[in-house]
């Protein structure tokens, strides 16, 4: 049942979001793929190792002990003087730092400030993308005219825009937006459109055949096809868009985590500012959970989503 | 005549709206007469002036070093670190949560760390391309890796496949879709990294030169930085495209012809 679950680079008609995936679509989330349940055959060992021990641990158990093992690493190196303190905080610095932030207003202002860069501007990229790219995809004409357009705009680093951004609009919200709206649209756009090309020929034909209105074709057939392929989109324009707000705040100084890392950085609170790069990875892995948790609702009815759960 | 008439065709297609774009830029830039939106040919005459003179060897080659170094880093590092992973299903479990913390970290957020740790050097912003745009190659490996059909795998181990063998005859070539896509998202985000890191503290570099620019309100030249940076990604789109379709190209006939196309 895995291979079919797998099946082959091309089934005919199965979306297929895991080839255009992701940082995200990577994500080898624990019970996904229920290998650690149950007495699965586990190939890729014969079994007279001595890791036999390992065996019988679970595998979220050995995900902590290995979160333990950074932890424990992260407090040692420097206590040994392996590392200089001066540029690797002991790991309790950083945990009494991040104690210390949590008991600042200014502190949650700042996670509100980034919060809301990214969900405008994700709002905003996501809502562009699937109109534009509904309209380009079923359109040919417009499809062939935008394609080196749009070839030629995605690659452009949106940090290219800081300067324009800051000259334009200053360091508040709308300058964060411009860079964040630019750099979560594109993911979206193009998943939009591999997903409008993906319908299903016969599928399409038949529909033409029965004379679908325009209305129908795009509910029914089209945007049962697109779906998937926009959830994958959305995913990973979540995660770019944490990036570029908090890139923004960085290299701008609009107010956010961002700019207080610079500022803790410049203030030699290095402590702090490792707190700070905690909070925002402990950010990004909560963007990604709610994403994939998003995913799976929407998708509920998908085959992908299906077999995860049966297997 | 008729295949003249089609190329034209294609050709009017793909240059159709860029033209009309531009134009469009062209006629409101000199329209509006805003200062910060000069009109397209000062952005061109700063272009030519600015990029194609001393800076290209000041500026521009160095960054291009940075970013070539920094993803064959990340290329290296990721690739042989997911096979590892991959294959080893205990070793994985052990730190995928910690991989996952360190992919979801925005990798802008370790400038002023790496910056702390190395100096403002070179190394800084090649350590920070590559820890940057490591995770999408790292991570597809292993998906990829593990995503490696049993049949084959087996099949493999019958015929007595193991080690480099193995690796470039199954394991390489199995996981090389997913590998390539890793590469892709890499390539996007070094360039972004690279731009970032020489925009934090340098002395050189593109992104040291548009922040220049624009500190100094030389507003066309800032634009025409932008318009090298459009370009550099456009070219190395194009580039890796071509790697793709030289490295990949059996599977995506497999593929089309697995859909019924030509």
């Amino acid at each position: 049942m895995k291979l079919q679950q797998r099946g082959g680079p091309g089934r005919a008609g199965a979306p297929q979001p895991a080839e255009e995936s992701p940082p995200g679509s990577a994500t080898p989330t624990g019970p996904r793929d229920g290998e650690g349940t149950g007495p699965a055959p586990l190939p890729d060992r014969p079994a007279s190792r001595p890791a036999d021990w390992a065996r019988s641990v679970p595998d979220p158990v050995l995900g902590v002990v290995g979160i333990l093992l950074l932890a424990g690493a992260l407090e040692a190196l420097p206590r040994l003087g392996v590392v200089s303190p001066d540029y690797l905080p002991p790991f309790s610095d950083m945990a009494s730092a991040l104690a210390d932030e949590a008991g600042r207003g200014s502190f949650w202002q700042a996670l509100l400030d980034t919060a809301k860069g990214w969900a405008y501007g994700l709002a905003i990229a996501v809502a562009a993308g699937v109109v534009l790219g509904l309209l380009i995809g079923s359109v040919g004409f417009l499809r062939r005219a935008t394609a080196s357009t749009i070839e030629f705009l995605r690659p452009i680093p949106s940090v290219a825009l800081v300067p324009l951004a800051v000259l334009v609009y200053g360091t508040g919200l709308q300058s964060k937006l411009l860079l964040v709206v630019y750099a979560s649209f594109w993911p979206v756009l193009l998943q939009v459109l591999h997903g409008v090309q993906d319908v299903d020929p016969v599928a399409r034909d038949t529909a033409a055949s029965y004379r679908f209105t325009v209305w129908t074709r795009l509910r029914h057939l089209v945007w049962p096809t697109t779906l998937p392929y926009l959830m994958t989109g959305v995913r990973l324009s979540a995660s770019v868009a944490l990036i570029l707000s908090i890139s923004a705040e960085l290299l701008i100084g609009s107010p956010g985590l961002g700019s207080r890392i610079a500022l803790a950085q410049a203030g030699n609170a290095i402590a702090t500012m490792y707190a700070l790069v905690i909070v925002t990875g402990a950010l990004g892995v909560l963007v990604n959970v709610l994403a994939r948790a998003l995913e799976r609702r929407v998708l509920s009815w998908h085959t992908s989503v299906r077999t995860e759960a049966v297997t | 005549m008729r295949t003249l008439k089609n190329a034209g065709r294609s050709l009017l297609f793909l240059f159709g709206l860029p033209a009309a774009l531009l134009a469009l830029w062209w006629w409101m830039a000199a329209r509006s007469d805003s200062f910060y939106y000069p009109t397209l040919d000062k952005i061109l005459t700063a272009f030519g002036d600015t990029w194609l003179s001393r800076r290209i060897t000041d500026d521009v080659l160095p960054s291009l070093a940075r970013l070539a170094a920094g993803y064959a880093g990340a290329v290296v590092i990721g690739v042989g670190l997911g096979v590892l992973l991959g294959s080893h299903r205990r070793i994985r479990a052990l730190f995928e949560p910690v991989l996952e913390f360190f992919r979801a970290i925005p990798p802008p957020v370790l400038i002023p760390v790496l910056m702390l740790v190395s100096g403002i050097g070179d190394r800084m912003k090649i350590v920070v391309i590559i820890s940057g745009s490591v995770w999408p190659i790292l991570l597809n490996t292993i998906e990829g890796v593990r995503a490696i059909d049993e049949v084959l795998a087996d099949t493999a181990r019958c015929y007595g496949l193991t080690g480099t063998a193995r690796l470039r005859r199954l394991v390489l070539p199995a996981a090389g879709p997913q590998i390539v896509v890793g590469m892709r998202q890499a390539l996007s985000l070094s360039l972004i990294l690279m731009v970032i890191s020489e925009m934090f503290a340098s002395s050189n570099g593109l992104g040291f030169a548009i922040v220049e620019f624009q500190r100094s309100f030389a507003i066309p030249e800032m634009w025409s930085g932008i318009l090298l940076l459009g370009l550099i990604g456009f070219a190395l789109s194009l580039l890796f495209h071509l790697f793709e379709s030289r490295v990949l190209g059996w599977y995506h006939g497999l593929h089309r012809s697995q859909r019924g196309e030509r």
